[in-house]
C-alpha cells in the first residue's frame, strides 16, 4: 500500500462554471517518450473478454492508444483515430457492439490500447469475484458455483452530468496544462493526467464521455453554484508595487497548498493497492485500489508511471458511497474468510444485524433462502 | 456627489448606463459564454424595462454609438408602441428615428419594415417614415432589384404608389415585355442572357449564375466589378482559391475593426508571409481613425485579452479578439509612447490567437510598472487566473498607491454578460465601458474619464440632449 501523489504537476487556480470546478495541472516538462491518444469506436456498448469465460460488458465510446519511443526520442500522436472494425466484430445494425480483447493489449510493438476508466471498474468489479472460498453453510448453491456472477454497478456519462458539458466547453486550457481535477459541488469527482500537453488538448473534450458515479450526478443536479475562491488582498500592508506583486504571488501559492492539502486531499492521502497491468516501455500501466473505508472519498483508477514516480498518466473513478459500503463489505468477508461469524466479531456487529448489510448492499443472492428468512422472521418479532 | 439627489435618479442613470452599454456591445447572437437566446431574451427585457420606464432617454439612445442591432430594436419598438407616447415624444422620436434609419445600411432598414410588417403595426408615423426613408434612396430601380421581396412588402404595407416601371415590376414582373429602365431591364435579360446577369448587384447575380450552372470561379472572376467593398473584403481568400484573382479588396481603405477581423481569419503563415502588407493597412486605417488626436495620448499601455474566451462563439468568431488587436493598433497610433501587453505574453501582434487562460491581475500589475499617462484594458473581464485578483490590484491601486489618479485606468468590454444585464466589471473604482467597433475608442476612453465618478440624472440627460442636438445637427 502507497499512497499517490502528483509528482512533477503543479496547481493552478481554478475555473468554476455553475457547480463544476475544474482545476488545472501543470507540467514544467512534458514527458515526451510517452504519448496517448484517442481512438474512437463506432459501436457504443462493448464486451470485453477479460479472462476465460468472463467478460465485461460496458458503454465504451473511446479507447486511449500509448505509444512510446523505444529509445526516449519524442514520439508524436497518431491524433485521433477512426478505425473500421472488421466484419467479425460487426453486430446487427440496430445494436452496435464492438469486442475488445482484454482492457490493455498490445497492438504493436511499441503500442498499447486500452480502455481508460473501464480498467479501474473493472478491477472494482472483479473485486472478491469468486465469491466465497470456503464453503460455509451459510452461502448458497449459487454463490458456491458462480461467485458474484454476474456482478452489475451503474454510473452516468458526463453528458448527463449537469453542467459539465458546458464547463469543459468554457474552460480555458493553461500552456502547458496536463492534468485536470473535476468537482461537482466541491465533491472531487475525477482526475485526468497525461503525459503532453498536446495530448490533454486532444483529450480534454473526451472528459464528456467518461463514467461518474451516482453521487456526483446528484450533486450535480442538486446542488448549486460554487463560488470562486477569489484573490483577496489586505491593503494595510501594501505600500508599493512591489508589495502588491508579492502579495499576488502569495494568494498563487496559497490557493495551490489549500487545494491541494484540503480539496485534493481525499484523493491524494487516500490508502491504495496498486496492481500490476502491463508494461508500457519504461512505464507500467496499473490499477488502483482505494482501501474502501467508509464515509471518505473512495477513487478507483489506473495510472502509468516511470521508476522514478513520476505520473505519466492517471485516471479516476470517484465511487459512490453504496459502491464504497459494497466494496467494504466484500473485503471484510474476504478478510474473514467468508465466514459470517468471524467478519460479524471483526466489524463489531451481530450476526444478524451484518446478514440486514449484505442483503440491503444486493448481495442476499449469495446466502442460503432459509438462513435469510429466519433472519427476517426474528427482526419481525 | 455634490447635489442631493434622490435614489431614484441614481438608479435611473446608472440603469441608463447599463443599458447603453447592452446596446453598444449585444448583437443578441451567441457569445463565448451565453447562448443566442440568452443574448436575446436578456437584452430584449433591458429594452422593455428601458422604455417602460424612461421613453424619452430610450429614444435619445438613438443619438449614442448604440450597434445596428440595437438601432433597430430600438426603432422598431417605438413605432409599436406610438400610442403610449405624447405628441412632442411622437415628434422628437420621429427625427430620431429617421435620423438613424438614413445611417443604417439598407439592408436593416428593410428588415425592421417588414418585421413592422409581420408585428401588424401600420400607424401613421410608421408609413410616414417609410414613405419618406424610400423616397430618400438614390437610386429606386436598384433598390427594387437588390431587395425586391422587400421593397415589394414595403410598398404594400405603407400604401405607397410605385414610380414609373417599378410597379409592373414588383407585381407583374413578368409581363412587359422590355423595361426601359436599364437596371431592370438587364434583370430581365438576365432570365435568358448570361452575359446581362454581370451588371447586376451580387447578390442577385449569385442567384441567376447558380441558374445557369455557372462555375463558382469564374462568376467571381467576372462580378469583381460589380462587389462592394465589404463584398470584396468577404470574398477575397475563396475567390482566391478558385483561381478568380481579379477579386482584389483594397486593405487600405478598410474600417479598422473589419482589417482586424479580416486578418485574424487569416491562417498563421497567411500573416507571417504577408506581414508587411497587412501591418501597414492595420496601421493605415488605424492613423485615419485616430484623426488630429494621433500622438496625444502621451505614455499609454494596453493590457488586451487574447485568452481563448477571446474567441467568441461561432456567431461572432474571434469578435473579441478582433476588438482587442483594432485597439492595439489604434492606441499606438494615438500614443506618443505605447506598450501592448497581450495576456499571453506574447509581442508580435500579427500572432494572436485565441488560447490560453486570463491572467489579468498580473498583467495589469506590469502595465501599472511602466508607469503610463493610461492603462487601457481590453478584455472581456473573465478574470480567472486567479480569479478576482485584477479586481484587488485595481482597488488597492486607486485607494492605496495612486489616490490622485495620475494613471487614467480605463476598461473596455467588447462582450455582454447576459446573465448580468451589462458588461462585466473588473473594480467599481475603474470605469468599464461596453465596445463594439475600435473607432469608438477615443469617445468611450473621454466619455469614461469624464464619468469615472457617478453620475446623476441631472448631467446624464444634459449629456444626452447635447449628443441629440449634435446627431440632428450632422442632418443638414
Amino acid at each position: 500500500m502507497t499512497d499517490l501523489s502528483l509528482n512533477g504537476l503543479a496547481t493552478r487556480p481554478s475555473q468554476v462554471w455553475g457547480g463544476v470546478r475544474l482545476v488545472p495541472l501543470v507540467r514544467d516538462e512534458p514527458i515526451e517518450d510517452l504519448r496517448l491518444d484517442a481512438q474512437v469506436y463506432d459501436a457504443d456498448v462493448g464486451v470485453v473478454a477479460v479472462g476465460p469465460r468472463i467478460a465485461y460488458c460496458s458503454y465504451i465510446p473511446h479507447g486511449f492508444v500509448a505509444t512510446w519511443a523505444d529509445d526516449g526520442t519524442p514520439a508524436a500522436a497518431y491524433g485521433t483515430q477512426l478505425r473500421n472494425p472488421a466484419d467479425r466484430d460487426r453486430a446487427p445494425a440496430r445494436m452496435p457492439l464492438r469486442f475488445h480483447h482484454r482492457m490493455a493489449r498490445r497492438v504493436d510493438k511499441n503500442r498499447l490500447r486500452f480502455l481508460p476508466l473501464h480498467l479501474a471498474l473493472e478491477g472494482y468489479l472483479a473485486l472478491h469475484f469468486g465469491g466465497p472460498e470456503i464453503a460455509w453453510e451459510e452461502w448458497s448453491q449459487q454463490a458456491i458455483r458462480r461467485g458474484l456472477s454476474p456482478r452489475v454497478e451503474e454510473a452516468y456519462t458526463g453528458a448527463a452530468v449537469r453542467g459539465l458539458a458546458d464547463a469543459l466547453r468554457v474552460f480555458e486550457i493553461h500552456p502547458g496544462q496536463c492534468g485536470v481535477l473535476v468537482y461537482v459541488a466541491d465533491a472531487l469527482a475525477a482526475a485526468f493526467v497525461v503525459p503532453h500537453p498536446d495530448d490533454y488538448r486532444a483529450l480534454h473534450s473526451t472528459l464528456v464521455h467518461d463514467l461518474y458515479g451516482e453521487l456526483i450526478y446528484h450533486y450535480a443536479m442538486l446542488g448549486g453554484p460554487v463560488p470562486a475562491f477569489k484573490a483577496r488582498i489586505a491593503d494595510t500592508t501594501v505600500r508599493s508595487l512591489a508589495d502588491l506583486r508579492a502579495a499576488a504571488a502569495a494568494q498563487r501559492d496559497e490557493w495551490a497548498t489549500f487545494h491541494d492539502e484540503v480539496m485534493a486531499g481525499g484523493l491524494l492521502s487516500g490508502d491504495y493497492t496498486y496492481e500490476y497491468v502491463q508494461e508500457v516501455g519504461p512505464y507500467r500501466l496499473s490499477r488502483l485500489m482505494p482501501s474502501f473505508e467508509r464515509q471518505r472519498d473512495n477513487h478507483i483508477g489506473e495510472l502509468i508511471d516511470d521508476d522514478a514516480g513520476r505520473l505519466a498518466y492517471l485516471k479516476t473513478f470517484r465511487l459512490s458511497e453504496n459502491q464504497v459500503r459494497r466494496g467494504h463489505l466484500l473485503t471484510r468477508l474476504a478478510a474473514g474468510d467468508w465466514r459470517l461469524s468471524t467478519t460479524a466479531a471483526a466489524m463489531g456487529v451481530t450476526e444478524f444485524e451484518l446478514v440486514r448489510r449484505i442483503e440491503a448492499a444486493g448481495f442476499g443472492y449469495l446466502l442460503r433462502q432459509d438462513l435469510r428468512d429466519h433472519y427476517r422472521a426474528r427482526a419481525r418479532r | 456627489m455634490t447635489r442631493d439627489e434622490t435614489g431614484a435618479d441614481l438608479i435611473a442613470a446608472e440603469d441608463v448606463l447599463l443599458f447603453v452599454n447592452a446596446a453598444i456591445t449585444s448583437t443578441g447572437q451567441r457569445e463565448f459564454h451565453s447562448g443566442a437566446d440568452e443574448q436575446s431574451l436578456s437584452l430584449d427585457f433591458l429594452h422593455h424595462y428601458l422604455l417602460g420606464n424612461y421613453r424619452d432617454l430610450y429614444a435619445a439612445t438613438l443619438a449614442l454609438d448604440v450597434n445596428d442591432h440595437n438601432a433597430v430594436l430600438i426603432a422598431r419598438n417605438l413605432l409599436v408602441t406610438t400610442a403610449e407616447a405624447t405628441p412632442e415624444q411622437r415628434r422628437a422620436e420621429g427625427r430620431l428615428i429617421a435620423r438613424r434609419l438614413a445611417l443604417l445600411p439598407p439592408q436593416r432598414v428593410y428588415g425592421l419594415f417588414r418585421e413592422l410588417r409581420r408585428a401588424r403595426v401600420n400607424n401613421r408615423r410608421t408609413r410616414a417614415i417609410m414613405r419618406d426613408w424610400l423616397a430618400a434612396r438614390p437610386d429606386p430601380a436598384f433598390d427594387a432589384v437588390k431587395y425586391r421581396s422587400a421593397v415589394k412588402d414595403v410598398t404594400r404595407h405603407a400604401h405607397l404608389a410605385p414610380a414609373g416601371e417599378l410597379g409592373p415590376f414588383l407585381f407583374t414582373p413578368h409581363r412587359p415585355a422590355v423595361y426601359t429602365t436599364p437596371i431592370l431591364e438587364t434583370w430581365r435579360r438576365a432570365h435568358y442572357e448570361r452575359a446581362a446577369l454581370y451588371d447586376l448587384p451580387y447578390t442577385v447575380a449569385e442567384g441567376f449564375a447558380a441558374r445557369h450552372g455557372i462555375a463558382r470561379g469564374t462568376f467571381l472572376e467576372r462580378i469583381a466589378p460589380r462587389l462592394t467593398r465589404l463584398e470584396r473584403l468577404r470574398l477575397q481568400e475563396s475567390a482566391r482559391d478558385l483561381g478568380a484573382d481579379a477579386v482584389r479588396a483594397d486593405l487600405t481603405t478598410m474600417p479598422l475593426t473589419r482589417l482586424a477581423s479580416y486578418v485574424l481569419a487569416l491562417s498563421l503563415e497567411d500573416r507571417r508571409s504577408r506581414r508587411a502588407e497587412l501591418t501597414s493597412a492595420l496601421r493605415a486605417a488605424a492613423r485615419r481613425t485616430a484623426g488630429e488626436q494621433a500622438g496625444r495620448w502621451g505614455t499609454v499601455a494596453a493590457v488586451l485579452d487574447d485568452s481563448f474566451s477571446a474567441y467568441g462563439s461561432g456567431q461572432k468568431r474571434r469578435r473579441p479578439l478582433a476588438v482587442a488587436l483594432a485597439c492595439h493598433f489604434l492606441l499606438e497610433a494615438l500614443a506618443a509612447e505605447y506598450t501592448p501587453l497581450w495576456l499571453s505574453g506574447r509581442s508580435d501582434a500579427l500572432d494572436v490567437r485565441p488560447y490560453g487562460p486570463t491572467p489579468l491581475g498580473e498583467r495589469i500589475l506590469d502595465g501599472l510598472e511602466l508607469g503610463p499617462d493610461r492603462l487601457v484594458i481590453v478584455s472581456d473581464g473573465w478574470d480567472n487566473a486567479p480569479p478576482g485578483l485584477a479586481g484587488e490590484v485595481l482597488r488597492i491601486w486607486r485607494t492605496r498607491l495612486d489616490p490622485s489618479h495620475a494613471c487614467g485606468i480605463v476598461h473596455l468590454n467588447p462582450v455582454y454578460d447576459a446573465a448580468d444585464f451589462d458588461v462585466r466589471r473588473l473594480a467599481p473604482a475603474v470605469p468599464t465601458a461596453g465596445i463594439r467597433d475600435a473607432e469608438t475608442l477615443v469617445a468611450l476612453v473621454e466619455l469614461a474619464q469624464f464619468a469615472e465618478g457617478r453620475t446623476g440624472l441631472a448631467e446624464l440627460r444634459a449629456h444626452l440632449a447635447q449628443r441629440v442636438e449634435d446627431f440632428l445637427r450632422e442632418d443638414t
